[in-house]
């Protein structure tokens, strides 16, 4: 029972994000208007993913430190969430590209970015998928799980500041938190990305454990 | 199917809900009927987590 707590804290969390997030009132902006809510639901996606990477790249650390499968296994469930909340991150971001860039895909370089960052991911499961033997298996993809985890970390956090961005914080626009972030927003976007983040740890947990059941 | 039936329950006072002539649904441009709408779909996905969860458990005290 007391395992069980994070879950219900991430639960409830993500309930209010979602409830109080379309009833909270909103800072009035030109262009995105009410849309700015997505901050709610998109960009806590990315934040979840980012979560969901870094627990993976620390989990393949650690595997390479101890060699023990259970650390791999977690390693990838982590990345496997972590696939699955940027997919869910690009798929938003698209449609609010749409009704206030006027494009569901820019040539913005943290949109390429990301969209690199989920091909490496990929590459990291068909690589997985190629090699039989268990123990092979766990080193070489934790090898590249470092590897993959600093690119995205070049992709989405480094490239996109130096140059050129539609995003706010990015290529010499001004960040969230410096003009329109303000404590309204806060008040259901960090609840939100916590929430995102335990749920996610969550499920990646059931992950492990199918996985752990199956050996 | 017996599972199911708390996520129907769930639906139960929803329904009673609509029959009766309720001002916060109607009023005020109806955004509460989409938050209603989220809220129904994010309880049945949490409680569809939690029976997964209670069912791996079962599997791990079973082996």
């Amino acid at each position: 029972m007391k395992g069980s707590i994070y879950k219900v804290l991430g639960l409830v969390l993500v309930a209010y994000s979602l409830i109080y997030g379309l009833l909270s009132p909103v800072p009035d902006l030109p262009i995105l208007e009410e849309s700015i809510r997505n901050l709610f639901y998109h960009v806590s996606m990315w934040f979840a993913m980012m979560a969901m990477m870094a627990g993976s790249f620390w989990n393949a650390v650690d595997f390479l430190g101890t060699d023990e499968l259970k650390k791999d296994r977690r390693s990838t469930s982590l990345a496997e969430m972590g696939l699955v909340f940027s997919l869910f991150g690009l798929i938003t971001g698209m449609i609010w590209a749409k009704f206030t860039w006027g494009a569901w895909w820019t040539n913005d370089p943290k949109l390429n970015g990301t969209a690199i960052t989920i091909l490496i991911y990929l590459t990291y499961f068909v690589l997985r998928l190629s090699i039989d033997d268990v123990r092979k298996k766990a080193r070489i993809s934790a090898v590249y799980n470092i590897f993959a985890f600093v690119m995205m970390i070049v992709f989405i956090g480094i490239l996109p500041r130096l140059t050129d961005s539609l995003h706010p914080g990015n290529g010499g626009n001004p960040g969230f938190n410096s003009y329109d972030l303000d404590n309204k927003l806060r008040l259901v976007f960090y609840p939100a990305v916590i929430g995102w983040i335990l749920i996610g740890t969550w499920i990646a947990s059931l992950r492990y454990r199918l996985k752990a059941l199956q050996e | 199917m017996r599972k199911l039936l708390p996520l129907l329950a769930l639906c139960l006072p929803l329904m009673a809900w609509g029959q009766e002539d309720d001002k916060l649904m109607y009023g005020n441009g109806k955004i509460y009927v989409v938050v209603a709408v989220i809220a129904v779909i994010f309880v049945g996905l949490a409680l569809y987590l939690v029976l997964l969860d209670r069912k791996i458990t079962k599997l791990e005290n079973e082996k």
